[in-house]
């Protein structure tokens, strides 16, 4: 075998801290090296072409390159060694980057270990076999998991770039927490009116096929051919025939509903069409407040139905789709604000949220547009923000900002002077976060032209003064002061957290989410759609706090990933993966119930039953090798051999 | 049922009626209050500040004299003691400061110093709201009552183990048992000016008169307190908050000792009533009011 090394240099990354012209001299003399040398930047287009070079020049049959992680740039490495006639397997990364340099500053230390890690790499590809990927098909279907305002953008885009969508809505209706906004920032255009052609357009689109009121249940299969099941919970309306005329919500003898599309802000019936632009539109009764199915007396709206569309006996359904991949677009949650004691913790009627407001302040909303206090029903004067309400609080265990708070509340403050042109508005901030187009300006007008007063402070109690207003207490930190405001109403920017059960649909989907439950990206910055698992992307808030404008930029950015991937005729599986020696495997099923990825299945050989790996579900992970009590499974490209090999290379003193 | 009790200084002093009181409420709920021999001053609020070994020192000796009248528990009545004693007892697990602490003292400290609790968690772990109301000879019936925690019985939360350091309410759990009406109090937690008495006169009468006027425009019958500095400041400085806030309270402010005293049928003089500035006369004439008017019905009845 003919070995070809390369140090890089990565500036002064490397070389700062070891002697790369040392280790390239030391690489010579290891066994089958017949060239070696340290370039500037291995990864450069020149250093490529060095790589190229030698490879020709000294018939190489593996080359090593000594220099940044393998997450970065093996598949550049690969790539090379492929252009040059060789298969891209016959090639070994030793990390002398993140693993020495960036770590220790003793030059000779350094320059030894990165030895060490280069004979490793030497000793491994002596052993490295050529390997080929499988070509398989692909299912051109998509699975959306969201129908808020990213999943319907991801949805119209991949719909119109042909490819067929499945879109999954856990909510009666599609349009998510947009759907509740009345208005939107910068521009103060209403939020149903832009949001509402989207949403019907999704209803009309030959290529979507919309599951409202359903969940996605189990997952399972790889890129291209996903299998996916999915439970339509039961709305007691047979959906088919309800033309969402209303009729059932007008008779409704059951009106104490607690409301959950207007936050809570009022009642509804138990019989309910979410809102009128709702889509679909159609009746979904909320079981628990259901006179018929609590006690069985009633059955009005069966009786006024004029389709015959409600069926109290009717069951979960559940359907299995198969996709080629799927876009997780699941949102948020506002978090439970009521941890916030010194706010009253919830029991203060006119302490309400910002999504509460929202409401109120729609026509479409529980006043009919008339801002009240929920208490009272009078017309507040004074109205106090308070922002990071659970954002940028470590005490509550929300460390991390919610991104669009700041814009919001100037948006509210600006909605207030224009409902009650008398009304004061008072706003406490930390900072005010306005990063995006025309934010800044926005904010700036809410000060200057709207005449809202904003005070730099965070606010320690507020207490109800006995007389039927609010007391807010809080410090204005640019005037080194105490302050006190009299409110009439009081608004919370609540912080956001991760989407209940977002946890476990990432187990379901196999991609991992980070500490507050956030789906997280394969590359924080340059793979922002993607996740670890192939085929399965991500857009809008799920992944991390986002305003509107991003959530539909990342659903657009999602469904370009999606025609990107099946834009390719055939995809091919990675061959480095694991593979069972049927003469050795006594079918114990150990690894088959380790496999986290569910690689592994029995399959009957002439009679007798073994283990056999799914090749294109296979992670190459190596779970079940270790586990495997007979050593009956290898991982190609690591197998025992090549790992005692550079065990041994490291052992030799 | 027996434990060490550590009353603090103010209970000698600013405090006798709180001592008194809590003495007569422990005794009629049998639970023997064994005073510590020898007992010193924790260090009150000056000393942590200054130094915290000091303020430790002070503390781990009346542990250790606690500990070696073989107690598990002392019982303390005041928020500031305890908040030192639990403090000094979680600082002492550290085996430099230990050390620290231990040159300070004639004697080095028992390895194993005894737990602290409060009064109103110890009868609170003691009597179920159900048992206590069971023991209730003379109920609060038709008085309305503000639990004021004050700053520090709840905070450090970690240390005083006192539930939402913003909404404690186990003083509304005990005094709603012995029958009285409690209003949703939500300046309960809310400083009182504290020891600014002294060298900040205006702004405790600030304090305290905020405290006082949603009191009274809750239109409670008394301030229910657990702290005898809040006690002071609400009470005896109360006509200083008056002229802050230009305004008439005439609050009476107990100690929630005092009205479960009375509750459990103590006559007023055991408990201290008459070391009260603002009378609880009203209070108390309201009180009988009730029980007479129970009786007559009682009476009607039969």
């Amino acid at each position: 075998m003919r070995i070809g090394v390369f140090v890089c240099h990565c500036g002064s990354n490397i070389a700062g801290t070891v002697d790369v012209a040392q280790v390239a001299e030391r690489a010579r003399q290891y066994p089958d090296v017949v060239y070696a040398d340290d370039p500037m930047y291995t990864c450069a287009e020149p250093g490529q072409q060095a790589i190229e070079q030698a490879i020709h020049d000294y018939k190489l049959d593996g080359v090593v390159v000594a220099s940044c992680t393998p997450r970065m740039h093996e598949p550049t490495f690969r790539r090379t060694v492929e252009r040059a006639g060789l298969n891209p397997y016959m090639f070994e990364m030793a990390n002398i980057r993140e693993h020495v340099s960036w770590i220790g500053k003793d030059k000779e230390a350094n320059t030894n270990k990165a030895a060490e890690l280069v004979l490793m790499a030497v000793e491994k590809l002596r052993r490295n076999r050529p390997l080929s990927p499988k070509a398989f098909e692909v299912t051109k279907k998509v699975l959306i998991i969201g129908g808020g305002v990213a999943g319907t953008q991801a949805a119209l885009d991949c719909a119109d770039g042909g490819v067929p969508v499945i879109l999954v809505e856990r909510e009666a209706t599609i349009g998510g927490k947009m759907a509740k906004l009345d208005k939107t920032f910068p521009t103060v255009d209403c939020s149903a009116c832009i949001l509402g052609p989207k949403i019907v357009d999704v209803s009309q689109h030959p290529l979507i096929t919309l599951y409202a009121y359903s969940e996605v249940e189990d997952i399972s299969g790889y890129v291209g051919n996903f299998t996916v099941k999915i439970r339509k919970k039961t709305p007691y309306v047979d959906w088919s025939k309800c033309t969402g005329c209303g009729a059932c919500t007008e008779k409704c003898p059951s009106k104490k509903t607690p409301d959950a599309f207007n936050e809570f802000m009022g009642d509804t019936t138990a019989i309910n069409i979410a809102f009128p632009q709702a889509i679909p539109k159609k009746a979904v009764i909320n079981a628990p407040y259901c006179r018929k199915l609590t006690s069985g007396k009633c059955g009005i709206c069966a009786k006024v139905c004029p389709t015959g569309a409600v069926d109290y006996e009717l069951k979960d359904e559940y359907v299995t789709e198969t996709v080629g991949a799927i876009v997780a677009a699941t949102g948020y949650d506002l978090m439970d604000w009521s941890v916030y004691e010194q706010y009253g913790g919830g029991r203060y009627p006119d302490v309400i949220t910002g999504l509460q407001y929202e409401r109120l302040l729609n026509a479409s909303g529980p006043t009919g547009g008339h801002v009240v206090r929920p208490s009272d029903g009078r017309e507040p004067e004074n109205v106090v923000f308070i922002q990071c309400v659970g954002s940028r609080d470590r005490s509550v265990g929300r460390p991390y900002c919610s991104s669009f708070c700041c814009m919001y509340t100037a948006k509210q403050a600006v909605l207030t002077k224009d409902h009650l042109p008398n009304s004061h508005s008072y706003i406490f901030y930390m900072d005010i976060r306005a990063a995006g187009k025309l934010y800044d300006e926005f904010t700036r007008r809410t000060m200057e032209e709207y005449g809202t007063h904003y005070i730099r402070g965070r606010v320690s109690a507020i207490y109800p003064d006995g007389e039927g207003r609010y007391v807010v207490m809080g410090a204005d930190t640019l005037m080194g002061e105490p302050i006190e405001i009299k409110a009439d109403l009081v608004v919370l920017a609540v912080g956001i957290q991760a989407s209940a059960g977002a946890a476990k649909l990432a187990e379901k989907l196999r991609i991992s989410y980070d500490a507050y439950g956030f789906f997280m990206e394969s590359h924080v910055k340059l793979k922002p759609v993607e996740t670890n698992t192939a085929g399965v992307f991500l857009a809008g808030v799920c992944q991390g706090p986002k305003d509107i404008p991003a959530s539909v930029a990342q659903g657009s950015a999602a469904a370009a990933k999606v025609l990107g991937l099946f834009a390719k005729p055939q995809l091919e599986s990675d061959p480095a993966i694991a593979h069972v020696d049927m003469r050795r495997c006594v079918d114990c099923g150990k690894c088959i119930r380790c496999c986290p990825f569910g690689a592994i299945e029995e399959v009957n050989m002439r009679g007798v039953n073994k283990a056999q790996v799914i090749e294109t579900v296979c992670q190459g992970c190596g779970l079940c090798v270790a586990t495997c009590p007979q050593g009956a499974i290898q991982l190609s490209h690591s197998t025992d051999n090549q790992i005692l090999a550079e065990v041994n290379a490291l052992c030799r003193f | 049922m027996k434990f060490a009790y550590y009353p603090g200084c103010s209970q000698e002093g600013s405090a006798l009626d709180y001592g008194k009181s809590t003495g007569a409420l422990c005794a009629a709920l049998g639970i023997e209050l064994a005073e510590i021999p020898g007992w010193s001053c924790c260090g009150s609020t000056p000393a942590h500040a200054v130094d915290t070994q000091l303020s430790a020192a002070l503390c781990a000796r009346n542990l250790d004299l606690a500990a070696k009248e073989g107690a598990e528990q002392v019982v303390t009545p005041c928020p500031s003691c305890l908040s030192n004693l639990r403090l000094a007892a979680d600082r002492m697990k550290e085996p430099a400061f230990r050390k620290g602490v231990n040159e300070l003292l004639d004697a080095p400290a028992a390895e194993d110093l005894p737990e602290s609790t409060s009064v109103m968690q110890l009868i609170g772990r003691v009597y179920d709201a159900d048992t206590l109301a069971a023991r209730v000879k003379n109920p609060l019936t038709g008085i309305r009552l503000a639990a004021y925690y004050g700053c520090l019985m709840s905070r450090p939360a970690d240390v005083m183990q006192f539930g939402d350091p913003e909404n404690p309410t186990l003083m509304e759990t005990l005094l709603s048992a012995c029958g009285a009406e409690m209003v949703e109090f939500p300046l309960k937690t809310v400083c009182c000016g504290a020891s600014f008495g002294i060298p900040e006169r205006p702004l405790t009468a600030r304090n305290s008169g905020r405290i006082l006027e949603l009191a009274t425009r809750l239109g409670v019958d008394a301030i229910a307190v657990a702290c005898p500095l809040c006690q002071m400041n609400l009470d005896l400085r109360q006509k200083q908050a008056e002229k802050a806030e230009d305004a008439f309270f005439h609050m009476p402010v107990l100690y929630f000792t005092q009205l479960m005293g009375l509750a459990m049928g103590i006559a007023p003089e055991h408990l201290g009533l008459d070391q009260l500035c603002v009378s609880a006369g009203p209070l108390l004439r309201k009180m009988e009011a009730a029980s007479a008017k129970g009786t007559e019905a009682k009476g009607g009845k039969a």
